[in-house]
């Protein structure tokens, strides 16, 4: 039997509570085993996830455990069972068996209770409030404490989105173990002693400290926030009181007036699990799912507080045709008979160019690829609303497509070695970030990148400096410490979307994978960026990671949908129909859920094309200038399924039932009109028809890339470098101002001899791209990678695409001041 | 920082010295914060900074320490730090009304800082020196055995901008800078001053010998 | 009559007693070079033999504490001194490191050299500067004459001693608590197990051992473990500090064997004050359950003090005589735990704001009947709930006190005022209408 067996035996320890008899692995908590057969012991400083303290003292029990002769003996006095650990021969009794045990808990509960306020009524955390409770259960009914109880200023603001009322804390610490053990960022910590300590930040006027605030890299950013954690609102979750709450939750509901509904958060790949809270069709928050194989007991600031955004005013609820240059809301029908007549009149002219988007469910995008191909007879397509290469799309159909579940959250836990290239753990992985410093310690990571972001730093990640747009290089010269951690057993390269923007990167990252035996794997941005590919929403790629080059492959696709044949003409990526569309090549844009500021040119692409017809949510920029204007479900109004970056299907159901329709329904009438049955009505028959179609034979892949590495900039040019932060101004996340105030300052960086050369010592930097305006910000010296300016790429008052007009990699124009 | 130059530099180089004591560096918080009162008088938000920046801390962290321990002061603090202990035996033994004394005749309460930044006053938990009963201490020197008339003639001293001389410590009491430096570990050079023991400390001693009871087997 | 031992007093009276000359012109170092020949584990032995227990209030055995560290792997172990001494009424440390702070030293050296540690520290309470500057000195002295450093007397044993001032907590006192406070954290108690014998400073093997344990090895090195063993009791050995203050003639530092009794040393401190007799005493500090005249002949050893209800902790002789108002005496007792606990567990946090509010009342003459069977039941709460002994401690004088003094407590409900004049305990006159309005004095700390 090996150590990895997974039926080998593990040690196991037999206990007895309250009478039953319990047989636990080994190092098993008591309060963990009693729960196994359905005891409950109350707690509040107790929470699975983070290491125990004992600090609320609610969890006492009466034990006893034999001796070294094996007589039984019982301890003089309850014992923490949030602490203690399970010996073979214990036998425990809790409050439903032991009077003292009963006894300690009650005194503890009304010493809780001394300086609790009896804000029950009003505070968020009532009705679903375990001290609340608690305290009928087992509290007295009158409080004997008849003295001054203890009272603070309230509510305090941590952070723009989370607020603390000190009273209500029971200093459980969990909030502060959860920032510090798994955020890594220890913004907020217990202050002052005894009675009068509380959580809190650095807040010089709570603490009454004397003097100046602190600014400068010391201070929690570079705009001096405090607690701009992007995990902060696990915090509220976990809070067992009301003393944390947020302030777009704060006093709008109450738990028993919510209907909760299970889902999938649409802001990142990882596809993390969800609870949507709503109430008369709207939400009112949303909260972590634990799931134990993919987001545990987390998620991101992002998918908890970003959703308002489908709720905007500008939400579409009526579809819109061009009438004398003015959108007029129309019927249904009235609508998509004017969209296939004009996708119908450019597909028979120079054609159509479809642009999806990277945010939709499998099943939308699917229909995409399919409505492409049979309605549209083109390649054209393109859900990469980002930089994009030939190099990329191979990669991804010759190793990613159709391989289905690939490296798991639990690998990249185990890994011994993670190398990151072209990807910012905590700023595009999300709960990413958050697995693998599980593992912080245990686990040697690398990051290629211009310099040590603050997320790589939290995972002790060791820097192998390097412009953007000189990895194949680095990768392909990869020796010493880096090249022999990856040769480990279970070694991980993650590779981001980014590195689409670097020719050969991906080529050398496959290479690398091969000459170590390190897995690799693709960690994109967006929710629905795996799905389209294994859709295929790109031009190359059929569904299953077919290669549209391939005759073969073809035919397989057009005798899986019953037709003769699918287009053979080689389709043109996002930047190739940007530009079409531009000149006229293409005569109409069809397009989902793309904001024209991520994709540089598709705003002056609309503006020319001769029809454009838009999928969306809200009255976009791209509604704002499209023919005709479908209006498409958001995710809790639509059901479906994310192919996280494992390749794991994430199958969610509706939360809120409307009429609003998902993309893969409007697509399958707008074929009809176009006479052609696309069989996408339904999410069950598009998941009949994909896993009817199957993966790939490797004959019918594209061949992996063998692209070389760029040339190296000229001397003296400054190269950008660029990537988004996950709070910052996407569009999932508008109508969040609290939100909004918990995203890292905008900054650009360069490093101190770059400064040098360029004459800049504090102040502004004024960017400029090919075409673009150019953006100032205030700019920070860092030690970083020499010639590169980095901007954030779509942070308030940066963004990258739209105003630069360029990809990181390129050569921009650096000039000090505005 | 508000931190000059010249300071600034002496600070970083203290703190290396600081941190140069201790196998992990984050031991040497304590000792900086020190530092930083032996700067500013109290523990300002620049000096939080300070030893964040020092430690790779944020500044939640060190105020969670700073706010931990008495000994650091949040605001400005008196050149002379008047200590009167309160504790049980001392209070009993007279240092209650001490305090009632010093505190009138400063006209400040606990806490609190007289208006010419001399004194601030303080109420003392034991300052393990119950055999010298009641206790002052200023800037943590003894001052043994005080009665109000004592210890008002001490306030009245430092108020007049006198040197005081503690029962048992060095020559003269130092300002609040001055013996935050000290604990921060550097030394002042006043180790030799003032007496190895107070007459209650030599109690047993000199029992023993007036009674001739030697160590059995001549120990030592 | 038992005599008195002064074996770690004896040079507290000469000429510059902080001095390493002195210390070695009366035999200082000579147990240190002496041990520098012995075998490790021998001396480990000796310590265990003799029978020394913790002086720092617990009483567990030395020896075998340090027998408790794992087999060396070459990785870094530490000695921890804790010299901390905050417990009112503890004032035994603080005396001896200000006259010989060498003695200790030593006893770091030789403890060192046995548990294999190269770098050991000595963590002193912050408030008492002049013992800080002695410490550094007594140190950089032991550096310069080969006490300390590299190859300590040619025996290739190396050792690096910090001192470290502490900032003004109580709670830094409790082993665990003083090693985060010396990792520059909080000084909140951590969980155990993980013992710090296995995983203490920097998760690393350490020994936290008090001054005075540290300070009595050197003579049980020199002296041998029949000498040590001579002294005290069947399971209590040795010689042991007892500080007397309070009400006393001579109050002071008496080192007697242990199991002698306070008759025998209120005897050698000229008795109580002249016209007053024994109402109550501490035998170990603040912590300690006090005792009355009928514990006078209680043998001061562990199992003794033990038996009789209390603990001999530090022996920490507080001595009250009939002047005192044990309400006074408690109420100011339990604002010290509640100003000083860490507040990282709810009994002791909540527990001693709540008691601290009711003692108040009820010594200011405004409390009822029910208040003293709250401050019994909120007592219960606390006792054996609270995360370390800090909270344990804090309800061993109200409950002791309400069980010896029940009526006074009730006389302060029944009169409604403090019954005592508080100027006839002081130690100086003043006219007492000045201490009238006492109880309003504001609160001591926030
Ligand atoms: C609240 C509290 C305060 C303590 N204070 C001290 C102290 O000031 N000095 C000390 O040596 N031990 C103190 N102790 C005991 C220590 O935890 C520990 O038992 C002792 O340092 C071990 O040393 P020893 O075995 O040599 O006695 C304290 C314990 C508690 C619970
Ligand atoms: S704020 Fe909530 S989570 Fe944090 S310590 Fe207080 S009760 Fe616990
Ligand atoms: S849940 Fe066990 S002590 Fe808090």
């Amino acid at each position: 039997m090996t150590a990895t067996d997974p039926k080998a035996a593990v040690d196991t320890v037999t206990l007895t509570i309250d009478g039953k008899e319990v047989t636990v692995p080994k190092g098993t908590l008591i309060i963990r085993a009693a729960e196994q057969i359905g005891i409950d012991i109350p707690r509040f400083c107790d929470h699975p996830a983070l290491e125990p303290a004992g600090a609320c003292r609610q969890c006492l029990v009466d034990v006893a455990a034999p001796d070294r002769e094996g007589n039984v003996r019982p301890f003089p006095k309850p014992q923490a069972s949030c602490t203690m650990t399970v010996m073979d021969g214990m036998v425990v009794n809790t409050q439903h068996t032991s009077e003292e045990a009963d006894r300690a808990q009650k005194g503890v509960m009304e010493l809780l209770l001394i300086n609790h306020p009896l804000d029950c009524p009003v505070c968020d955390k009532g009705g679903e409030c375990p001290l609340q409770n608690q305290a009928m259960n087992m509290g007295r009914p009158e409080s004997r404490f008849v003295d001054v109880k203890r009272v603070f200023e309230k509510p305090l603001a941590l952070s723009s989105e989370i607020l603390l009322d000190r009273e209500r804390c029971v200093l459980c610490q969990r909030c502060t173990r959860f920032s510090k053990q798994i955020a890594g960022d220890a913004f907020i910590d217990l202050q002052n002693r005894g009675a009068m300590q509380q959580i809190g930040t650095f807040d010089e006027n709570v603490l009454d400290f004397d003097g100046y605030s602190p600014a400068g890299p010391a201070a929690e950013d570079e705009s001096g926030r405090a607690f701009s954690s992007y995990y902060s609102g696990n915090t509220v979750q976990i809070c067992p009181v009301g003393a944390l709450t947020s302030s777009a939750y704060r006093f709008r509901s109450r738990p028993f007036d919510l209907v909760s509904s299970p889902g999938i958060s649409e802001h990142d790949s990882s596809g993390s699990a969800i609870r949507t809270d709503h109430r008369r069709g709207k939400i009112l928050r949303r909260m972590a799912h634990k799931d134990p194989v993919v987001n545990e007991d987390w998620i991101t600031d992002k998918d908890r507080f970003a959703f308002s955004w489908q709720n905007q005013a500008d939400r579409l609820t009526r579809p819109l045709v061009r009438k004398d240059g003015e959108l007029v809301e129309v019927s249904w029908p009235e609508a998509i008979a004017a969209a296939a007549a004009g996708l119908k009149a450019a597909r028979d002219g120079k054609g159509v160019g479809v642009l999806p988007g990277g945010r939709l469910t499998l099943e939308d995008a699917y229909a995409y690829a399919k409505l492409a191909r049979l309605a549209l007879g083109t390649n054209d397509i393109d859900a990469r609303a980002r930089a994009a290469s030939a190099e990329e799309q191979a990669f991804l159909g010759s190793t990613v497509a159709g391989a289905g579940l690939g490296v798991t959250f639990a690998d990249l836990e185990k890994a011994p070695a993670v190398l990151m290239v072209g990807f910012e753990p905590e700023d595009e992985g999300g709960v990413v970030f958050l697995r693998m410093r599980k593992s912080l310690g245990k686990q040697q990571v690398f990051t290629a990148a211009p310099f040590l972001s603050r997320g790589a730093e939290k995972l002790a990640a060791t820097l192998l400096p390097v412009a953007p747009g000189r990895e194949a290089g680095l990768l392909d010269g990869l020796v010493g410490d880096a090249f022999e951690a990856l040769e480990a057993d279970g070694a991980v390269i993650i590779v981001g979307e980014r590195l689409a923007a670097t020719p050969g990167a991906l080529t050398a990252a496959l290479k690398l994978s091969q000459k170590t035996g390190a897995r690799l794997v693709w960690i994109p941005r967006r929710a629905g960026e795996r799905g389209a590919v294994e859709a295929g929403a790109l031009p190359g790629l059929l569904p299953g990671g077919r290669a549209a080059s391939v005759a073969a492959a073809r035919k397989a696709v057009a005798a899986a949908w019953g037709v003769e044949s699918v287009p053979s003409a080689a389709g043109r990526d996002v930047d190739a129909i940007v530009a079409a569309a531009s000149s006229g090549d293409l005569e109409a844009l069809l397009v989902g859920g793309v904001s024209p500021s991520d994709v540089t040119g598709l705003t002056d692409a609309i503006d020319k094309a001769g029809f454009v017809v838009s999928l969306e949510v809200r009255r976009s920029a791209v509604a704002e200038a499209a023919d005709v204007v479908l209006p498409v479900a958001p995710p809790s109004e639509k059901a479906g399924t994310f192919v996280n970056w494992e390749g794991r299907l994430r199958s969610f159901a509706t939360a809120i039932a409307t009429d609003a329709l998902s993309d893969h329904r409007v697509l399958d009438l707008l074929a009809r009109e176009l006479g052609v049955e696309l069989g996408t009505g339904s999410i069950g028959a598009v998941n009949a028809e994909i896993a009817a179609l199957g993966a790939a034979a490797d004959s019918h892949r594209p061949k992996a890339p063998t692209a070389k590495a760029g040339r190296a900039p000229k001397k003296g040019d400054v190269v950008l470098a660029s990537w988004h932060q996950l709070i910052d101004e996407g569009a999932l996340q508008d109508g969040e101002p609290y939100l909004a105030g918990t995203g890292r300052a905008t900054v650009a960086r360069l490093s101190p001899a770059t400064a040098d050369r360029l004459g800049f010592a504090e102040g502004a930097l004024t960017v400029t791209g090919e075409g673009g305006e150019g953006v100032t910000v205030p700019a920070v010296v860092t030690d970083m990678v020499d010639d590169v300016v980095w901007l954030p790429t779509k942070s308030p008052g940066s963004w990258v695409a739209q105003e630069l007009r360029t990809v990181p990699g390129n050569v921009v124009t650096v000039k000090v001041g505005a | 920082m508000t931190y000059d130059e010249s300071t600034l530099e002496k600070l970083k180089a203290d703190a290396a010295e600081v941190r140069g004591r201790y196998p992990v560096e984050r031991s040497a918080l304590l000792p900086l914060l020190h530092l930083v009162q032996s700067v500013d008088g109290y523990v300002s938000p620049d000096g939080i900074q300070f030893c964040a920046e020092q430690l790779d801390l944020t500044a939640a962290e060190v105020s969670a320490v700073a706010t931990f321990y008495t000994q650091y002061k949040r605001r400005p603090s008196g050149e002379y730090q008047v200590g009167v202990c309160t504790n049980t035996l001392c209070a009993v033994m007279g240092g209650d009304e001490i305090w009632k004394r010093v505190s009138e005749r400063c006209g400040v309460g606990h806490d609190e800082t007289t208006e010419d930044g001399k004194i601030s006053l303080e109420r003392l938990e034991c300052n393990a020196a119950c055999d010298f009963a009641p206790v002052v201490m200023v800037n943590w020197e003894f001052f043994d055995n005080m009665t109000p008339e004592t210890a008002l003639q001490l306030v009245d001293d430092i108020l007049d901008g006198k040197a005081v001389k503690p029962s048992r410590g060095p020559d003269e009491v130092p300002t609040f800078k001055e013996v935050s430096r000290v604990l921060a570990g550097f030394e002042d050079g006043r180790a030799d001053q003032g007496v190895g023991a107070g007459e209650p400390t030599l109690a047993g001693l000199k029992t023993a010998k007036e009674q001739g009871w030697t160590l059995e087997g001549g120990a030592k | 009559m038992t005599e008195l031992v002064p074996v770690l007093s004896d040079i507290w009276d000469q000429e510059q007693s902080w001095k390493r000359d002195t210390y070695a012109a009366n035999g200082g170092y000579t147990a240190l070079k002496k041990a520098l020949g012995l075998d490790k584990a021998d001396l480990v032995q000796m310590v265990k033999d003799s029978g020394l227990r913790g002086r720092g209030g617990a009483g567990f055995p030395t020896g075998m504490k340090w027998g408790f560290l794992p087999p060396d792997d070459g990785k870094p172990r530490y000695l921890v001194v804790n010299a901390d001494e905050s417990e009112p009424g503890t004032c035994k440390d603080i005396p001896l490191m200000m006259a010989n702070p060498h003695v200790l030293i030593e006893g770091v050296a030789i403890t060192s050299y046995a548990i294999r540690c190269n770098h050991a520290f000595i963590y002193l309470r912050g408030e008492v500067v002049h013992v800080y500057r002695r410490l550094l000195q007594a140190v950089r002295e032991a550096y310069e004459a080969g006490d300390l450093g590299k190859n300590i007397h040619g025996s290739g044993f190396d050792l690096d001693v910090t001192v470290h001032a502490g900032a003004g907590a109580y709670i830094c006192g409790e082993e665990t608590a003083l090693l985060d406070s010396l990792e520059g954290r909080r000084g909140q108690p951590r969980l155990k197990p993980p013992f710090p014998a296995v995983a203490g400073l920097y998760a690393r093997p350490t020994v936290v051992n008090n001054v005075e344990s540290v300070a009595s090895v050197p003579a049980i090195v020199n002296n041998g473990v029949e000498w040590f063993t001579a002294m005290g009791t069947e399971r209590s050995k040795g010689h042991g500090i007892f500080s007397l203050s309070g009400h006393v003639k001579r109050p002071g530092q008496y080192e007697a064997p242990l199991g002698i009794t306070l008759r025998e040393l209120l005897e050698m401190a000229g008795g109580m004050r002249e016209g007053h007799e024994l109402k109550f005493w501490t035998p170990g500090g603040s912590s300690t359950p006090i005792f009355t005249e009928e514990q006078l002949d209680t043998p001061l050893d562990y199992e003794s003090v033990g038996a009789a209800g209390s603990m001999l902790g530090t022996r920490a002789l507080q001595i009250f005589d009939e002047t005192t108002c044990v309400v006074r005496a408690v109420t100011r007792w339990t604002e010290f735990y509640k100003h000083e606990s860490c507040g990282k567990c709810t009994p002791c946090r909540e527990g001693t704001f709540w008691l601290t509010q009711i003692l108040k009342r009820l010594e200011a003459g405004k409390g009822t009947e029910a208040d003293i069977q709250q401050l019994l039941d909120t007592c219960d709460s606390i006792a054996g709930r609270s995360f370390c002994a800090l909270g344990d401690g804090a309800t061993s004088s109200i409950i002791s006190s309400v069980k010896k003094f029940r009526e006074e407590y009730e006389r302060h409900v029944t009169e409604g005022k403090c019954p005592f004049d508080h100027a006839a305990s002081a130690l100086f006159t003043y006219s007492s209408d000045t201490a009238s309005d006492e109880a309003t004095t504001e609160e001591a700390h926030a």
